[in-house]
């Protein structure tokens, strides 16, 4: 089912990206191409065949208890556009 | 909630894990430190950081499910939930989602009218916490800490199998009971240890499940109650009002008593949920979970049965000690050798007063089992009252001396000699003739002041059986 | 002090071993030659000051008798490897101002093995791409050119930068990425050795994510022995990342015994494509042929699914980078651009941080996760990665080493195949497999396209078995003789 502009918003608001109103069609059009193209997907038989949830065959390392890291508030904030006591400054969050 | 309504409530608990670091980085998970001290650079969602799973969290997620008698899913895989909020950094949230690592299990709880219920447990899995962080002092900015990003939670989901708000409570009581005796979450509802999302519906009987609303974030059972039964009744009359129940996630505030429709777009969300490629799935060994069932304490319920077989408990005062494991314990150690019912009750009532006053937890009490123990022992060989008793127990908590040497050291030993009883019942009957009168002539309550009298003329120390037997005898005439 | 730019990393290091010259003069002719071809735009950041200063410590260390396997060998860095203290940009606008304060493990492998960091190379945003054209900071250009002909032509991608620079000769060698080709392709358009090692290799950590089950770090070089060298610095287990695998790493320098009659080659059927032009068919089987000459077998094997390979890559790579860029969104570092609201903040700081390709993916990444569609597009892509996976693990059973052509072409101008995504991703058509099975893979130069544009053969071995991939490159080189050089490459003062 292609996608029409409205979808391109949706997807778009999900995504946290903000679009110009003007670029939704041609967008649009673009991901049909690309979605068209991956459709072909739809040949291959997988009947009984498990996803690919890890490339390589290992177990999961687990780490101990112990607490080994953090207490680099400066580190953490270093890169940060606005900060104050120690805080993330951001724009009010509505709850 | 009489009538024709039922009510059908579903919770789930989040639990945060009793670890020392966070679920997938180092960084201490303690409560209460300084804003973004006890952040990683994963925690920070830096670029390029990768999640390693903590080892101590799996034992206990593994733990809990075999406490609730649930299957433990040897093969689970870990899931990012995706969506935008300031205080989850990496723009996910690190959980479980078509493979949790705990399925299905159960916990019975006792019922008002003395029945039980058996409320299915749907799966366990472990997730991020995603506690909102934010602060809101300034009037259009807010202010971030990660603390609490990344710190390992259970998430322990119920089946809608509870009818009522007081069984909603007594499913999180027990539940909290379970956690705290096997030590894998210590179940402090103010420090936002434990946490309940309150799932709410109401049909008529027999008819399919209504819509249901879900109420989050109740810290505290005594709200959750409160929440549940508002909810109900809103429901209710909205239904017969002729509308219809819109399926939203609500907040309860406390102030108001009410719940509210939440303004937040997290239920429009889509998650979007696959499997983390960070993590390879969680695989586990059959003897692996076998060795930690060995581990496994007498839960509560085996526990509170052994109290009430064993000692002779009531199931009330049997609940109340195995609430925990500390007290449970505490409690045994008591009551070795002893009457178990006076220990019970020195345990259940005195004990918890006297820890509140002084602002002690029972497992830092200055008063050990052993001390009490010695207390319980003048009580019961006749050395001193109950109510002296109460006295001594204070004294213990604040100078630290056993309760013996309090007890010579003050003079509190009880005169049961006959001869001084029977002199101080003759002084106040000779003191007060009108009263003698009075009872005489049927006012049987003065026998109350009598014995006050002689209480107070003796700083308590009078045997107050002997007082109250004698007293009988001679008012009698 | 200009042949000391013609040398390749194993030679440099064996003449320092025998004092010729020190590390601080062969950085210096590297800095020089940085500046020479800047037109290139190689470099997003060139770091002198400190190249000179590592350059000066290894020298003392090697005094002391203290050497390291990379000891003085100086190298460019592609700037998606977090670098403490030094900017990394990812190619993006969105990290703007980023400086991290930590250093990614395979950077830190380099430096403690005694390597000097020249700079950040340029690449395509977030790795996304197959020409370096999608960079914020502009294209790179290939430092060859058509025979008779000055249109710019790409490096490839997104590993462009790192690609060229070793090309022009700017650079000993370097380190780029590779998630469906991203070393190997431009490996081929630059006429340059490009490997990416098995998945799990080497770690991810410090390495900013695109596609985190694709991701790999890997060696761009002048000659395969070079490539083995800086692997074998790379490379090692990192607690760190739970992806990584806990193996030795192998000595792969010494497995470059030229020797490879007992091996076999294995030549896939559906490799063979409509539209590939006779010329890359036509290196192919001369590279079969070497190979026969060599002593090895020759085996025609099938890997069917081969052509769902792209496809399937198009669907799990978005959707994985979907997820990992979420974090970019002007709360903790980078861009930021304003908004009354924080969803606002976030939108309109991704809308203008990101570029339109990356965007692109984005969308396609968040719509194959979405409810409705993830059955039909994500699971079954992961799906038919399983059944990808299972060809070669047949193919396994029969041969040693698998013979493709790298790309379907040379290198193309610049501003090419921009109107059609697909016409793009179809540059990887021929690597995207190996990444989607997590198998190590090579690419060798091997000969000249009919306008004098370099062509490459693309190997791909076992898992964990780059020692016999290295020794069938080895093989792979010392017949096809590639020893052309590019038009634009720095020729020293």
């Amino acid at each position: 089912m292609p996608l029409d502009r409205e979808n391109v918003r949706a997807i778009a608001q999900l995504a946290r990206l903000k679009m110009p109103e003007a670029l939704l069609d041609s967008l649009a059009g673009e991901l049909n191409k690309i979605l068209g193209w991956v459709e072909q997907l739809g040949e291959v038989d997988t009947d009984g065949v498990a996803p690919m949830t890890s490339v390589v065959a290992a177990t999961l390392k687990q780490r101990a208890d112990i607490v080994d890291d953090g207490d680099m508030v400066e580190d953490v904030l270093a890169n940060a556009p606005e900060e104050t006591r120690n805080f993330f400054v951001v724009p009010k969050v509505i709850e | 909630m009489a009538g024709d309504w039922e009510i059908v409530i579903g919770l789930e608990v989040h639990a945060q894990i009793t670890v020392k670091a966070k679920l997938f980085s180092g960084a201490a998970a303690a409560f209460g430190a300084q804003p973004n001290e006890q952040v990683s650079l994963v925690d920070a969602g830096m670029p390029g950081m990768l999640p390693v799973l903590n080892g101590a969290v799996v034992r206990h997620a593994v733990r809990t499910g075999l406490a609730l008698g649930a299957v433990i899913n040897l093969h689970s895989v870990f899931a990012r939930k995706n969506y935008f909020y300031p205080d989850m950094p990496q723009g996910y949230q690190i959980s479980q989602y078509e493979l949790p690592i705990v399925g299905e299990g159960e916990l019975t709880i006792e019922l008002a009218d003395g029945g039980t219920r058996t409320v299915g447990i749907e799966r366990l899995h472990l997730e991020q916490d995603a506690c909102k962080s934010l602060h809101y002092q300034h009037p259009n900015k807010s202010y971030i800490d990660l603390n609490r990003s990344g710190v390992a939670l259970m998430e322990i989901v119920s089946k809608p199998d509870m009818r009522s708000a007081a069984e909603a409570a007594a499913y999180v009581t027990k539940l909290r009971a379970i956690l705290r005796t096997i030590g894998s979450c210590d179940g402090n509802m103010q420090e936002g240890s434990l946490r309940c999302d309150a799932n709410v519906s109401v049909r008529r009987p027999g008819a399919s499940l209504g819509l249901r609303c879900e109420i989050k974030n109740l810290n505290s059972i005594r709200f959750m109650r409160d929440a549940i039964e508002y909810e109900a009744a809103r429901q209710i009359a909205v239904i017969e009002a002729g509308g219809k129940v819109a399926q939203e996630t609500r907040l309860y505030d406390p102030d108001s008593g009410e719940t509210r429709s939440m303004r937040s777009k997290e239920d429009e969300q889509d998650y979007r949920y696959f499997s983390d490629p960070d993590l390879l799935p969680l695989n586990l060994d059959q003897s692996y979970v076998d060795e930690l069932r060995d581990t496994l304490p007498e839960l509560p319920d085996a526990r509170k049965q052994r109290f009430m077989a064993d000692h002779g408990l009531s199931s009330y005062d049997s609940s109340l000690l195995v609430a925990d494991r500390e007290t449970a314990d505490y409690f045994e150690a008591v009551a070795d050798g002893r009457d178990a019912k006076l220990a019970a009750n020195w345990v259940i009532s005195e004990m918890p007063a006297q820890l509140n006053r002084t602002g002690n937890a029972l497992a830092c009490s200055p008063v050990a089992a052993d001390a009490l123990g010695g207390l319980i022992d003048l009580i019961a060989d006749g050395t001193i009252s109950n109510s002296i008793a109460k006295d001594v127990l204070s004294d213990m908590f604040d100078s630290g001396k056993p309760a013996a040497a309090i007890v010579k050291e003050r003079g509190l030993e009880q005169v049961s000699d006959s001869g001084a009883l029977e002199a101080a019942v003759a002084k106040v009957m000779t003191d007060n003739p009108e009263r003698v009168a009075d009872y005489r002539a049927g006012n049987n309550k003065l026998l109350g002041w009598f014995m006050g009298q002689i209480m107070q003329a003796s700083q308590g120390k009078a045997n107050p059986q002997l007082v109250n037997q004698l007293l009988r005898e001679k008012l009698a005439g | 002090m200009s042949e000391l730019t013609q040398l390749t990393l194993a030679q440099a290091r064996d003449a320092m071993a025998a004092g010729e010259f020190s590390a601080v003069e062969l950085t210096d002719a590297y800095i020089a030659a940085m500046e020479a071809v800047r037109g290139l735009n190689c470099y997003l950041l060139e770091t002198a000051g400190r190249a000179r200063d590592m350059a000066a410590a290894s020298d003392a260390r090697r005094a002391k008798g203290d050497v390291g396997a990379l000891e003085g060998v100086p190298l460019a860095v592609k700037d998606l490897f977090c670098t403490a203290g030094v900017p990394t940009t990812a190619g993006s606008h969105i990290l703007d101002g980023f400086t991290p304060v930590y250093e990614s493990t395979v950077t830190r492998n380099l430096w403690d093995a005694g390597a000097v960091m020249l700079g950040k190379t340029n690449l395509d945003e977030f790795a996304m791409g197959s020409s370096n054209m999608t960079s914020y900071f502009g294209p790179v250009t290939n430092p060859w050119q058509r025979r008779g002909d000055a249109a710019k032509l790409v490096p490839g991608g997104s590993s462009g930068g790192s690609a060229a620079a070793v090309a022009a000769r700017a650079a000993l060698a370097a380190i780029g990425t590779d998630t469906g080709g991203s070393i190997r392709q431009p490996g081929a358009f630059t006429g340059i050795v490009g490997m990416k090692p098995t998945y799990g290799r080497c770690s991810r950590w410090g390495v900013v994510a695109f596609a985190s089950s694709l991701d790999q770090a890997g060696p761009m070089t002048h000659d395969v022995r070079d490539a083995a060298i800086l692997l074998g610095a790379m490379a090692g287990h990192d607690a760190r990342d739970s992806t990584s695998m806990d193996r030795a790493v192998p000595d792969f320098e010494a497995a470059l015994s030229g020797d490879i009659r007992s091996l076999r080659i294995g030549i896939p059927r559906q490799y063979v494509m409509d539209g590939t032009p006779p010329e890359i068919d036509a290196l192919w089987r001369q590279g079969i042929e070497w190979m026969r000459q060599a002593g090895a077998t020759i085996v025609d094997i099938d890997l069917p699914h081969t052509k769902y390979a792209l496809p399937t890559y198009y669907i799990v790579a978005p959707a994985e980078a979907s997820s990992n860029l979420a974090r970019y969104d002007g709360v903790r570092y980078g861009l930021r651009v304003a908004g009354d609201s924080i969803q606002e903040m976030y939108e309109n700081t991704r809308g203008e941080g990101f570029g339109p390709e990356v965007k692109r993916r984005i969308l396609i990444g968040a719509y194959v996760l979405s409810a409705g569609y993830y059955d039909a597009y994500y699971l079954k892509a992961q799906k038919v990665r399983t059944r990808i996976a299972d060809d070669f693990h047949a193919a396994w059973e029969k041969v040693d080493t698998i013979l493709t052509p790298t790309t379907p072409g040379p290198a193309f101008a610049q501003g090419e195949k921009m109107d059609d995504p697909i016409a793009m991703y179809l540059n990887d058509i021929f690597t995207v497999p190996a990444s989607m099975a997590g198998l190590p893979a090579i690419s060798v130069p091997a000969g000249l396209s009919a306008e004098g544009l370099p062509l490459g053969l693309h190997l791909i071995g076992r898992p964990f078995d780059e020692e016999t991939l290295f020794r069938v490159a080895g093989v792979l080189e010392d017949a096809a003789g590639f020893d052309a050089r590019p038009a634009l490459m720095a020729k020293g003062a």
